[in-house]
């Protein structure tokens, strides 16, 4: 008999062996507690130490707004379109929300190295806690982007609930994200350094500052593949449902709708299968 | 036909039996000196079967692979990478070799060796941290390591942490209420359980960090050097607090430099000098072989 059938007989498994999915997923539904008491705690000391404390989560990105708007309101001329503000506004504080998920669940197993290596529990908590973190932040900077958007002129109305829904996709969508950039970051950790770059460059390709149709109408096949970029169609939806009258086709939600599904899917079976291999040292 | 053989003769197939290619690979491999699996199975490894098993180590090798100049990758880093793998000074620390040992419900083993033998590499290796290079660890559940540090916050405040921890230690939130008294008294903490961590002093984080580890009822735990936690008196009760831990069904694992604290609380010791076990038995007769080894 050898010893794996000997412990079997016992009852006994191998260490560190990765569970089934089901059964990991399972696993990470029941630490459901621990990923939102995480999230609050990070939330609370994030800003704790500056003096205006979680005015801080509003007041950066109100000012990128401000510095972007201005920048590229100046630099667009007439081809800025209309309620270009609000047109700004909505597009960095949505797109604040990836990047902040993105950048997050890269760090989130070797950023927190020590926990991973101390106590037993499914990993995929850690990058969950990381997103849920971001949508806690994300959802006085939703009230705020409201406040705004009717100081400049819009006026309120009932599509501005669709907004939560939006928000709950892309949600989904991010996490598939922070989990396949977490897994990356285990293998390779100069990613981390080359995210900055990939953040500006998907700001930049992402009509996070224009509008693709006013800015791109000389090359229309560029324009069509907006119509498949995940990101553009997020915002797209949002101003949308937003502002007073803005363009938009209602095959966006089938886009991002398809795009959060897959990358979710994609980003946990990528995420669960090297189980094993977060925490090890070498 | 006697005389010189004739040329005629040497190419004359009738006069030569026919040519047979010796063959290259043989049937006959009893001069490879293999070891079947079966043969080194269960040779080391006998489970008593009056006892339950809890983890079985079965020929545990574990090796590092580490650059020999012992410098960060640093600059030379780039150049480095251009090189084909085997001239980058790659060295393989052999850091187990062949540890086998079957804990049985109720034990608590020390394990005792100078420093850089490879006690905590063998911790970390029953907990599935660090991959083994041949053989394998078998447990009835995920062992632990004693300790939540890790994933408490420093600017929160010592009752919220408890919340957080015992969370992470995988309890519910229930839970944590019920327990949240007695983890408070047992770190003395009551008058300053509202107050950031951060602002205790290293002793007191330490016991409070103790009280929320040890309020888990850990099937398998190991703990490494940690019963040097607080004062003296803080000492005595994490030490009976172990022993508690240890009766009430699992298997400890202590990990320490001091011999008497393995005394007192182990029943079973295992000696591990370079990478390799020496001894296994008895705590008194191991401690006193590795004391009388040292000098």
């Amino acid at each position: 008999m050898t010893v794996a059938e000997e412990a079997e007989k016992y009852g006994l498994h191998r260490v560190g062996a990765r569970p089934s999915l089901a059964n990991y997923l399972k696993q990470t539904w029941e630490r459901r507690e621990f990923i939102y008491e995480l999230a609050k705690a990070r939330v609370q000391r994030q800003n704790q130490q500056n003096r205006l404390g979680m005015i801080w989560v509003v007041l950066k990105p109100t000012m990128n707004a401000i510095m972007y708007g201005v920048i590229f309101g100046v630099l667009q001329g007439s081809a800025k379109g209309p309620d270009f503000p609000v047109f700004v506004v909505i597009g960095v504080f949505l797109f604040e929300f990836f990047t902040t998920s993105m950048n997050g669940g890269a760090k989130s197993i070797t950023g927190n190295q020590a926990l991973v290596q101390s106590l037993s529990f499914p990993r995929l908590t850690l990058p969950v806690a990381q997103v849920t973190q971001n949508v806690l932040t994300l959802m006085p900077m939703v009230v705020v982007m409201f406040i705004y958007a009717m100081i400049l002129g819009t006026t309120p109305k009932w599509s501005w609930f669709v907004i939560l829904p939006l928000i709950a996709l892309m949600t989904v969508f991010n996490m598939g994200i922070a989990l396949i950039c977490a897994r990356i970051t285990v293998h390779v950790r100069d990613f981390t350094q080359i995210l900055p770059l990939v953040t500006r460059a998907l700001m930049y390709t992402s009509g996070v500052l224009f509008s693709v149709d006013r800015i791109l109408n000389h090359w229309p096949w560029l324009v069509r593949i907006f119509d498949f970029h995940p990101l553009y169609q997020f915002l797209q939806i949002a101003r949308a449902m937003v502002m007073n009258d803005a363009p938009y086709d209602p095959f966006a939600w089938v886009v991002v709708g398809v795009w959060s599904v897959l990358t979710l899917a994609f980003g946990l079976v990528y995420f669960w299968k090297a189980e094993e291999r977060y925490g090890r040292t070498n | 036909m006697a005389g010189p053989i004739s040329f005629d003769d040497l190419i004359n197939p009738d006069l030569h039996p026919e040519y047979e290619p010796a063959p290259i690979f043989s049937d006959d491999t009893s001069f490879i000196d293999v070891i079947r699996p079966e043969d080194i199975k269960t040779s080391t490894l006998q489970v008593d079967p009056a006892r339950v098993p809890v983890v079985m180590v079965d020929n545990l090798h574990v090796k590092y692979q580490v650059y020999s100049s012992g410098k960060a990758v640093g600059n030379a880093g780039a150049r480095r990478l251009l090189q084909p793998a085997s001239t980058r000074g790659i060295r393989t620390v052999h850091a187990l070799k062949g540890i086998s040992f079957v804990a049985y419900e109720n034990e608590s083993i020390g394990i005792i060796g100078s420093n850089g033998s490879g006690k905590s590499t063998l911790l970390r290796a029953i907990t599935g941290l660090t991959p083994p290079a041949a053989g394998a660890v078998y447990a009835r559940s995920r062992p632990s390591l004693l300790g939540v540090g890790a994933a408490l916050i420093p600017d929160l405040s010592g009752d919220k942490n408890i919340t957080l921890g015992g969370l992470a230690l995988g309890y519910n939130r229930q839970q944590v209420e019920q327990m949240r008294e007695e983890i408070t008294k047992f770190a003395e903490l009551e008058d300053f359980i509202d107050l950031p961590m951060r602002t205790y002093s290293s002793g007191m984080g330490a016991r409070l960090k103790f009280a929320i580890a040890a309020s888990k009822q850990h099937d398998i735990l190991i703990v490494d050097e940690a019963l040097a936690v607080g004062d003296a008196k803080f000492r005595k009760r994490s030490e009976a607090k172990i022993r508690e831990i240890r009766e009430s069904a699992g298997t400890v694992f202590l990990v320490s430099h001091s011999m008497n604290s393995i005394k007192e609380t182990c029943n079973r010791c295992i000696w591990i000098e370079k990478g390799v076990q020496k001894m296994d038995g008895d705590p008194e007769t191991v401690i006193e072989a590795y004391q009388k080894h040292k000098k």
